[in-house]
């Protein structure tokens, strides 16, 4: 790929820009027309005020945009820290392969989920204010978060750089940027441990309004935890879905990894979702919560708690000792709903408890929610296609260099293999 | 111009003019840090008529609607953007109760420390303000108030947080509060919370027959700027009586607490670990 620089650059990045793949899909067509339909909503929520299209009210002051985009999307975005702490600092070098595309889908979901939270703000034009420092309030756990989201989208966007540094050929800058991984990837950790429990930390204040069996001291700790297997499960199904639709894109190591991978993945949430319900029992009897069990927020807690925390950390042990990645992948959907559930239930559900009303998002607040997710998967795919996610870095990355990224014991795969067989034999 | 005035009180002081006028309130003009007392008003539920004196002036100075609505029991009269103050009756055991909901000016504000941008303000004098060029709008001090106080102009493009700032811009003239100044009853009284507290305390033991033997606010989420008396337990006043004595802040404190250390602490282990897991220094010890 040897091109003359700043114009060959500019030439090329004009060339990239152009469409890959075909153009009316099923997909495309339905995300792009939701998207315009929410720029429309936009504009009238710009105009008009927020009341005019979300069904936020003075009780429940925060809408769909925030309570599921960025109190449920940024869990999800948690994949990434866990995937760069095996790699990075438990020099686990199996998982390889999907920290490019795991960093990748939290990088983008911080943009947009901090996105959303614009949307959301009655005055986004003051948004400068806590940056800048004209007014600190650093008792406030949205100042710690709001910085956070800063710093980390900073760190992840340097952790992603040496792909995007192959892709434009900048190979002095791709030094650079690699001698920083190790320090990002620490502070990106850090970062990540602080504000997804500080997401929950945003809650503690309102111990009068959320009901006792959903509130705690320890909903900090909860959320930090229980962002390990959100952010886990959603590599499982984005990792699922790209082996079809990035085929084309694929290296062989991606490919022929992906069940191992995922299995192991698989086992890792077993286990965090074990330490998360010891955790869950431990608040339930610390709080002596048994009275509110025998009650309809009682069922509506067990649901939460027996289905879709007990039964995935069962289904996903399953899953990993038979070697069944149908099962793990559904499985990684269900849990993906249970967080969503469990987030939804602090934040709006068991939210105002007392008050009866039941409130329900307008169909204009869902749009927007789901065109905020379509932008964030566009741009993916743009992202995928060209540059080296799934794809084996350039030639003129070193060989020694390549094999550190994508290099994969074998041993683990043949140990995966006897280890199922046993169980199989053992089961018959 | 506000400030202007105050300014004028203060060269005023300066010079020894004659401050015996505004004297209540003198602690205003030139605050001593270590001599503060927080500025509260006591309603005392037994003496109100319920007439919306309080609400029509709040009104009528903030430029919001007249209230058309009159206070009926097993109604609730909510507060709202254009309604600082609601008074309520309530059928209670001893017979039919006023009651005032508007903003308690805790102590120790829940919202001002969910503010991220100090937009949410405990002044020193006591009233907890909110600051137009501060807020970013983004409603945390909804979710932490207990007592749902700021409300937020869902129907402006340009939205505001609108909560009762216990007449601030007065207060600092030496004027009252415009609901206390215009009680015709005196059911409510402007003063220094610790001498409010004495009034309270001594009505309730002149005549201990006729009150409740509470005043809510004395430690209700660690103390408010308002505090109340009624002849009935708060509960039937359709108070909320299970909101605790500590301070709302509170709550966050372990946690923010914990942020330095992790800050701290956690990059030096992950380097720690970094370092025991690297593979060439597993290597070499293999090979030795």
């Amino acid at each position: 790929m040897n091109r003359e620089e700043n114009t060959g650059l500019l030439k090329f990045i004009i060339n990239e820009l152009k469409p890959k793949g075909k153009i009316i899909t099923p997909f495309n067509v339905i995300s792009v027309i939701t998207i315009l339909v929410s720029v429309i909503i936009l504009f009238i929520r710009f105009k008009n005020g927020l009341g005019s299209v979300v069904d936020a009210s003075q009780e429940r002051p925060w809408g769909l945009w925030i309570n599921l985009n960025v109190i449920t999307g940024v869990a999800f975005a948690g994949g990434a820290y866990v995937v760069t702490f095996m790699v990075y600092i438990l020099g686990l070098k199996k998982y390889r392969p999907i920290v490019r595309a795991t960093v990748l889908y939290a990088f983008l979901a911080y943009v947009f989920y901090a996105g959303a939270l614009l949307l959301d703000l009655g005055r986004p034009w003051k948004v400068i204010n806590p940056i800048i420092g004209n007014s600190f309030g650093i008792s406030s756990v949205l100042f710690l978060v709001a910085w956070h989201f800063i710093l980390y989208m900073g760190s992840l966007f340097i952790e992603f750089s040496p792909t995007i540094t192959e892709w434009a050929s900048l190979k002095p800058l791709r030094k650079v940027v690699v001698s920083m991984t190790l320090g990002v990837v620490i502070l990106g950790i850090t970062l990540s441990t602080l504000h997804q429990s500080g997401l929950g930390a945003l809650f503690l204040m309102a111990k009068a309004k959320i009901h006792p069996l959903w509130y705690s001291e320890f909903i900090p700790i909860l959320f930090f935890i229980s962002s390990i297997f959100a952010g886990l499960s959603l590599v499982i199904v984005l990792e699922s879905i790209s082996q079809k639709a990035f085929e084309k894109n694929m290296s062989f190591v991606n490919k022929s990894t992906h069940r191992t991978i995922m299995l192991s993945l698989a086992r890792v949430c077993t286990v965090s979702m074990f330490v998360y319900l010891s955790m869950t029992v431990l608040v339930f009897i610390h709080g002596k919560n048994y009275p509110y069990l025998n009650t309809p927020w009682g069922y509506w807690y067990l649901v939460e708690v027996i289905g879709f925390v007990l039964l995935p950390c069962v289904l996903f042990l399953f899953g990993y000792k038979l070697g069944n990645l149908k099962l793990v992948r559904t499985t990684a959907v269900i849990t993906i709903f249970g967080i969503i559930l469990n987030r939804l239930n602090i934040s709006t559900i068991a939210y105002q408890w007392y008050d009866n009303s039941l409130s329900f998002p307008t169909w204009m607040e869902v749009v927007v929610s789901v065109s905020v997710i379509f932008v964030q998967i566009h741009v993916f795919r743009w992202i995928a296609r060209r540059m080296p996610v799934y794809t084996e870095s350039p030639s003129w990355v070193s060989r020694e260099q390549r094999k550190e990224l994508y290099s994969i014991q074998d041993d683990t795969l043949t140990l995966n293999n006897t280890r199922r067989k046993k169980w199989k034999v053992s089961a018959e | 111009m506000g400030i202007d005035r105050r300014n004028f009180l203060k060269a005023l002081g300066v010079a020894g003019g004659s401050l015996a006028v505004s004297n209540s309130f003198g602690s205003t003009l030139i605050p001593k840090k270590d001599d503060k007392e927080f500025y509260g008003i006591l309603y005392d539920s037994t003496v109100c008529v319920g007439c919306q004196g309080c609400e029509i002036i709040c009104a009528e100075k903030n430029g919001f609607p007249f209230p058309e609505d009159e206070p009926t029991a097993g109604v609730i009269r909510k507060t709202n953007p254009q309604r600082y103050v609601a008074i309520n009756t309530f059928n209670t055991s001893k017979g039919e109760q006023f009651m005032r909901k508007s903003c308690n000016h805790c102590d120790n504000p829940a919202c001002a420390s969910a503010c991220l941008t100090k937009a949410m303000y405990k002044t020193e004098d006591g009233p907890v303000i909110w600051r137009e060029d501060k807020c970013i709008g983004c409603r945390s001090c909804m979710v932490a108030c207990p007592f749902d106080i700021p409300k937020f102009e869902f129907d402006n493009p340009n939205p505001k947080i609108q909560k009762c700032k216990m007449c601030y811009d007065k207060m600092q003239s030496g004027e009252k509060p415009v609901c206390v100044e215009n009680c015709p009853v005196e059911a409510l009284v402007f003063g220094k919370r610790r001498d409010l507290l004495e009034i309270a305390k001594s009505r309730i033991y002149t005549e201990p027959e006729k009150y409740y033997h509470e005043v809510y606010g004395e430690d209700t989420v660690g103390g408010t700027g308002l505090l109340y008396l009624a002849s009935v337990p708060f509960e039937e006043l359709g108070f909320r009586t299970d909101l605790g004595k500590v301070s709302y802040p509170e709550f966050n404190k372990t946690f923010l607490y914990s942020v330095p250390a992790v800050l701290i602490l956690w990059p030096a282990f992950l380097l720690g670990l970094r370092s025991a897991s690297d593979e060439k220094e597993n290597k070499n010890l293999n090979e030795n």
